[in-house]
């Protein structure tokens, strides 16, 4: 059984001009120890997917389908169970880190947070763990005396890791880890983060715009346009060979270091992403779309088989179905 | 078990261990603590003489000023004039004015013809006694409400909250007054309508009470106007901490609301409030003066409303002196406190 | 100014009334301040200073609200209406003349602490911090007890002890302003003190300074009023003289309520308005606190 299964799972925010459908219809399943990429632009609603998971949206987000994690449905627990389920259960790892951490109370005790409301520890008990944890995402013990201005971002996106690690979730949600930090430093989280799922077999969801960042981590991918899933499968398949034509963009949009052709070919897509109260008919990549043709404008794109374990939301991919063999 | 990574992050952060962690801190707090203590000496000594050039070299005879209302023969102004040093050159002036007020020499009031440090003393007490239970109440009660409202904005309770603070703090802090003692004092005889005690006052536990039932409306009046600030002001502060990011993160956690709020979100408002709160003394002590003038309340601002409305110049001298002298002090001390509490600045 | 100028200034201008209107509380605070500057202004076609006079006047002391005296009548039997009425001119002129000087000084220090770097702007800043420590009550006490409490003096001495608050939220904009790259760009075009200043702060502070004057006039209604009512006012028909008038001949005790309840009333409808006013505008005038304000 998976882990994780998200069944046609849509979130719609309720605003003073009407409604916003932010995800709309999204299906995936994650297996246990897996490690699954999503990855599209802003506003593509791949964060309000992720925080849909534990239902941290606002008061004001009506989530619609079934977020099965473990085989309970999120979206009907008990507030009590739901609480539980916080951190011990799935936790996140949040976009910026800059102020992702109380400024006013040190690293150990928010690091020892979690383990305290989970029961996991006794007040003053869990200094231990907290050294642990520490030590697991590299960074000193006496460093949970600091406070969080003390620390530089990319350690502070350490803290955030140790912190995701307290309660040995099964699942750890992170959502553009690296995005607000130096390059380096990037390649240091990246490496951290891989090696500890591994380790402890915990299951990840990665959030990305960054498709190469998710074709290196992750075991599958999937990609998100607004709102909706337009292509998942094996994350090196997907990188190197993506049949939608907005993944192709996406992946096109990373040159490739030392390819003089690469460098030449054109590059980046026109037109922005359509505005979520104010979607294209039809398929909403239509408009923008390089190959579209005439019935892009009235056809529902549903999500059709590319290949073993690959589904693609295109015509042309339902055309020629099967991966075509290529050099 | 991953390397220790931190050979890419700057050394000195590696090299600082944890016995060495503190002592920088407590040394920059003394020397915060000394700058600003020099800066409010600073400050007391432009006060001190800009009180000196206030009182003598504003447009006009000050004698004569001073002395409107009241019929005085050249010859009376004259004596007063001698019997207020002003017939001296300017330069000799201030420094008799520098040195007595240093030597906490206030002069004589022309009032009561008692020196004016002994009348300070007297009605210190009052004023203190005053201000202190009506600071406390205002501060405790605008933070609780103001929080509350905070948490759930748009609620009934926050409307509510909102509007009464509004309404209060447009309310005229004498006219509040002036209500109360209608109502309370006048209409309802509830509670006396002047003065700290009876005049048959027991001894006491008793006396006590007498002091307390005096000091309901004058204390209420003074709550009502200034809690409304408070309130206003820990609610939009907390406000702006409940849209950061880590409380987001704190409620992943599984934290329950009233600990989030308890443990995250008051602690950030609280600090930017209590400096606002500290700052603003200056309006706290404008309402006393209001306040006991209304009521009769024998204390400090009771004393320098006489010193105006005879007026007295020497008296209405020192004590303005020692009023903007003690906001200044109070200033300072918050400055070093939030500096204390705030471990972003504490480091720095 | 050009044509494109034009337009695009009516329409920012659109914009912002549009955003106004939406505000339920500043729009009720216009309405009140419309009625109530009106209302001053039309009042000499209907009295005059004999309103206040209590030789003219020879009405029952004390008179409780009927239909020839709406609302009442004090100690002397002059009609507490038509004071009202007439003293709305004093309070109304005396608080938007006291905002403006206090706004105007604030305003010179703010800006000038803001452009100028160096020593100059340290102790511009000092000077204001000074300033803004001294108790204003009763700092502006003293100075209408020396001065004598003509309005002039009473509008001084209010302005002098109110701006520093302005100042220093004028100095932040202004500092915000000056780091964007235009202003470096123009300083680099030669701009000078002056043409920075007067072209390029001032008019991005200028939607700030409408909302901080509106605030101000309220809270020197009130300051003033208080003034009166302490007795350093020479000004015989602010509401706040009239209410010194309900102290001083204990109206409480004598139980003529409206002495005391309409010129407050006064008070407190006025200033609330310019406060709902002043709040609005901020409002709209910075997006980010739309969401805040209940």
């Amino acid at each position: 059984m998976s882990l994780l299964e998200l069944d046609d799972v849509s979130v719609t925010y309720r605003v003073a001009e009407g409604e916003v459908p932010a995800v709309r219809g999204v299906s995936l399943t994650l297996d246990s120890g897996a490690a699954l990429g999503v990855a599209g632009e802003s506003g593509s609603g791949k964060s309000t997917l992720a925080m849909a998971l534990l239902r941290l949206l606002p008061r004001d987000a009506r989530i619609g389908g079934r977020i099965l994690l473990d085989g309970e449905d999120v979206l009907t627990m008990r507030w009590g169970r739901l609480r539980a389920v916080r951190w011990a259960g799935a936790s996140i790892v949040f976009q910026g880190a800059q102020h992702g951490l109380n400024p006013v109370q040190r690293i150990g005790d928010q690091v020892a947070e979690p383990l305290l409301v989970h029961g996991l520890a006794k007040p003053g008990q869990a200094g231990e763990r907290v050294a642990e944890l520490l030590s697991q995402v590299g960074l000193p013990a006496w460093r949970a005396r600091s406070y969080p201005h003390e620390l530089s971002g990319g350690q502070r996106q350490r803290v955030m890791i140790a912190m995701a690690l307290a309660c040995s979730p099964r699942l750890i949600i992170a959502d553009e880890p690296t995005t607000a930090l130096d390059v380096m430093v990037q390649a240091q989280v990246l490496t951290l983060i891989k090696d500890l799922v591994a380790e402890h077999g915990i299951s990840l969801i990665m959030i990305s715009h960054d498709l190469s960042v998710l074709a290196d981590v992750c075991d599958r991918l999937a990609v998100m346009y607004a709102g909706r899933v337009v292509e998942h499968g094996p994350s090196r398949e997907v990188f190197h060979d993506p049949k939608h034509p907005y993944s192709q963009a996406l992946a096109a949009a990373f040159p490739t270091v030392g390819d003089p052709a690469s460098r030449l070919a054109p590059r980046g897509l026109g037109g922005d992403p359509p505005d979520p109260m104010d979607l294209p008919a039809g398929c909403s990549f239509h408009p923008r779309c390089p190959v579209a043709l005439e019935e892009c404008a009235t056809l529902d794109a549903e999500l059709w088989p590319a290949g073993d374990r690959r589904a693609a939301a295109c015509v042309h991919v339902r055309e020629h179905g099967r991966v075509q063999e290529d050099a | 078990m991953t390397a220790p990574l931190e050979a890419a992050e700057p050394a000195a952060a590696q090299a600082a261990g944890p016995a060495d962690d503190h002592r920088p801190a407590r040394r920059g707090l003394l020397r915060y603590a000394l700058t600003k203590a020099g800066g409010a000496l600073l400050s007391i000594a432009m006060v001190i003489v800009a009180t000196f050039f206030l009182f003598r070299l504003l447009p006009g005879d000050p004698v004569r000023n001073l002395a409107q209302g009241r019929n005085m023969t050249p010859d009376q102004l004259d004596l007063e004039r001698r019997r207020l040093g002003l017939d001296k050159p300017l330069v000799d002036q201030f420094f008799d004015f520098v040195g007595q007020t240093l030597r906490l020499d206030l002069g004589t009031s022309y009032e009561y013809k008692r020196p004016v440090l002994e009348l300070i003393g007297e009605r210190l007490g009052p004023t203190l006694l005053l201000a202190g239970v009506g600071l406390v109440i205002a501060v405790s009660l605008g933070l609780w409400q103001g929080t509350r409202a905070g948490w759930r904005p748009g609620s009934r309770f926050d409307r509510f909250s909102t509007a009464t603070s509004l309404l209060l703090w447009s309310v005229p802090t004498f006219w509040l007054g002036l209500l109360l003692l209608m109502v309370f004092g006048a209409w309802l005889k509830i509670f006396p309508s002047r003065g700290i005690e009876s005049v048959d006052a027991p001894d006491g536990f008793g006396y006590v009470l007498d002091v307390a039932w005096h000091m309901v409306l004058p204390c209420l009046t003074l709550v009502g106007v200034v809690y409304a600030q408070y309130l206003l002001v820990m609610r939009s502060s907390l406000l702006d901490e409940v849209g950061q990011d880590y409380i987001n993160v704190a409620r992943a956690k599984g934290l329950r609301d009233d600990d989030l709020r308890r443990r995250h979100a008051v602690p950030n408002a609280l600090l930017p409030t209590v400096t606002l709160v500290f700052m603003r003394i200056g309006f706290v002590v404008g309402g006393a003066v209001t306040v006991e003038t209304v009521f009769s309340w024998p204390g400090l601002g009771k004393l320098f409303y006489d010193a105006i409305s005879v007026p007295d110049f020497t008296l209405m001298q020192g004590t303005f002196m020692l009023i903007t002298v003690a906001v200044i002090i109070m200033n300072t001390l918050a400055d070093v406190v939030y500096h204390v509490l705030d471990p972003r600045v504490r480091s720095a | 100014m050009s044509a494109i100028t034009r337009t695009r200034r009516r329409q920012a201008l659109g914009r912002f009334w549009d955003g106004f209107r939406s505000q339920r509380g500043g729009m009720a605070g216009l309405i009140v301040l419309g009625v109530a500057v009106t209302l001053a202004v039309v009042a000499p076609l209907f009295i005059d200073e004999g309103v206040t006079s209590v030789v003219q006047n020879t009405g029952p002391a004390f008179d409780p609200p009927s239909l020839a005296y709406p609302f009442g009548t004090d100690e002397s039997g002059r009609s507490i209406l038509l004071m009202v009425w007439w003293g709305a001119r004093t309070s109304l002129l005396i608080g938007f003349l006291a905002a403006l000087v206090s706004v105007g000084i604030g305003t010179v220090f703010g800006i000038a602490a803001g452009h100028f770097r160096g020593w100059i702007g340290a102790l511009l800043m000092r000077v204001t911090d000074w300033f803004l420590v001294l108790p204003s009550l009763v700092t502006a006490l003293v100075l209408a007890a020396i001065l004598g409490g003509s309005t002039f003096t009473i509008i001084m001495a209010i302005g002098v002890t109110s701006w520093p608050s302005t100042a220093r939220l004028i100095r932040a904009q202004t500092l915000a302003v000056e780091a964007r790259p235009y202003i470096e760009r123009s300083k680099a075009l030669g701009g000078g003190h002056w043409h920075i200043t007067t072209r390029h702060v001032l008019p991005n502070v200028a939607p700030l300074l409408l909302a901080s004057t509106t605030l101000e006039v309220a809270s020197a209604i009130v300051t003033e009023s208080t003034l009166a009512f302490l007795g350093v006012s020479a000004n015989k028909t602010s509401w706040g003289t009239m209410l010194r008038g309900s102290y001083d001949w204990n109206a409480a005790s004598a139980g003529a309520w409206w002495y005391i309840l309409i010129p407050g009333l006064c008070i407190l409808a006025v200033v609330m308005a310019f406060t709902l006013c002043g709040r609005a505008l901020e409002t709209v005038l910075n997006p980010r606190l739309r969401g805040a304000k209940a």
